[in-house]
């Protein structure tokens, strides 16, 4: 009874101790300038500068590049399988099918005519949302996706692709001109206009945002649920298996969530394309 | 790039450790460099190759399906048009097969009855034949038996001829005469 009091004491104790809350997952899921083997030792990434700008190659940068060779060199060789024969074998028939599926489901009923501009973009979102959400579920490595300033980077890209789309079918003034609803009253037009171009900025916002947190919550969950057995450490044995079985139910939930993910930054980046392009809806 | 302790960095790492939702400009700009060349080096060795290798993919079977289509069609029409010749055949054969047996039939009749007729005339024929035979044998018959008879006669008269005899023929009709 009192060995009880005792140990919630000493957890109580521990938890206020470590204040900042759970500031090692934040380092955990955040960028830095070095890969952490922990307990091999860590890589240190080189700082750059570009006109006095910031460029220095982060942990993020570092497996958004190892993510860009894979899927290049799987891609690759996905590619020269089809020199051999049409007929699909092994792993060309599984990109195969996510390739047909991001064509036929996702771009072609979105976009509609003239949607095999926009495919290789969408496709190579797709594949690379999609990758980097699995790599970085891969112990040492590190979501790249799970960094707003990535998901921002890949938002404004789609910003740049909705503006390219509607302008190219539409012509530079048709498509803004296109953007305000047509018979709308002279003095509405003074809100209508601020409106349309918030609108514009607020649909990459919500890519951004929505990627982000989406990658992101999966990973603290799971190291909160980590973190669990270390802060209750007088129940380690307890505690573990449970919060083992959590983090494992979590880990597959995310398999789940990054697909889905992936799935939805391409859909609604073709969707808002799509809008651009067929402006009379 | 170096591998080993560094606490210099880690203590960097610490203290960079701000909000998470800090923008890091120069990630988003390796981010945007990274994923435009990727774009473009995935455009160059993965999609055109594999979109058009679908494509073609497609293409042909679709291609293929239609040949097969119009080469079904075409076979129907054959069997059809095979199917008309055959039982046109069919009613020609039986036709011809119905026309040679009424000829074999008729000629078979009239072969009969040729036959029958010619039958009945050489029956004719030889009855007439026999009827005439027996005639002349019947009229040369009666010339010999008459012969006959007369030498006969002249035989037995010659014999039995005599004086008295003949005196008493004489004398026979003499009174047959005078009787009268």
């Amino acid at each position: 009874m009192i060995n009880a009091i005792q140990d919630t004491v000493a957890v109580v104790d521990t938890v206020r101790k470590s204040s900042g809350g759970g500031g090692w997952i934040l380092q955990e899921v955040m960028d830095s300038h070095k890969i952490d083997f922990e307990p091999f030792g860590f890589l240190n990434l080189p700082h750059l500068s570009l006109f006095g700008f910031d460029i220095s190659i982060t942990k993020h940068i570092f497996f958004s590049w190892i993510v860009a060779l894979i899927l290049i060199v799987v891609l690759f060789f996905v590619a020269r399988s089809y020199k051999k024969s049409l007929i699909p074998k092994g792993l060309t028939n599984f990109f195969e099918i996510i390739i047909i599926f991001v064509r036929d489901e996702i771009v072609k009923p979105t976009i509609g005519k003239g949607y095999e501009f926009f495919l290789p973009f969408h496709l190579t979102v797709f594949f690379f949302v999609l990758l980097a959400g699995l790599f970085g579920l891969v112990p040492y490595s590190s979501t790249v996706t799970g960094n707003i300033a990535v998901t921002a980077a890949l938002a404004g890209i789609s910003f740049i692709a909705i503006q390219l789309g509607g302008i190219k079918s539409n012509g530079f003034f048709g498509y803004f001109k296109g953007l305000i609803p047509s018979g709308m009253p002279k003095w509405l037009l003074v809100i209508i206009i601020p409106l349309e171009i918030l609108g514009l900025f607020t649909k990459p916002f919500a890519l951004c945002i929505r990627l982000f947190a989406n990658m992101i919550a999966g990973h603290v969950v799971i190291l909160s649920l980590i973190g669990l057995i270390f802060i209750f450490s007088a129940f380690a044995y307890a505690v573990a298996p449970i919060s083992v079985g959590f983090s494992l139910f979590i880990y597959l939930l995310d398999i789940l969530i990054i697909l889905i993910q992936a799935y939805i930054f391409t859909m609604l980046t073709a969707l808002f394309i799509g809008m651009a392009v067929h402006q009379e809806h | 790039m170096l591998i080993g302790l560094n606490l210099s960095i880690l203590a960097f790492a610490s203290e960079g450790g701000g909000s998470i939702i800090d923008v890091n400009p120069g990630v988003i700009f390796w981010t945007v460099v990274t994923f435009v060349i990727l774009m473009f080096v995935l455009k160059k060795v993965a999609w055109k190759p594999i979109l058009t290798a679908l494509d073609q993919r497609e293409n042909s079977i679709r291609e293929s399906l239609e040949k097969a289509e119009k080469a079904k069609e075409e076979a129907e029409k054959i069997l059809l048009e095979n199917q008309e010749k055959l039982a046109k055949a069919d009613e020609e054969s039986k036709k011809l097969v119905h026309k040679s047996r009424e000829y074999a039939e008729g000629l078979k009749e009239q072969m009969l009855k040729e036959s029958k007729v010619q039958a009945q005339k050489i029956v004719n024929d030889a009855t007439l034949e026999i009827e005439r035979q027996r005639e002349t044998a019947f009229e040369e018959l009666k010339s010999q038996v008459a012969e006959i008879a007369v030498q006969a006669a002249e035989k037995i008269l010659k014999e039995n001829l005599n004086k008295e005899t003949q005196k008493k023929i004489a004398d026979i009709y003499i009174n047959e005469i005078t009787k009268n």
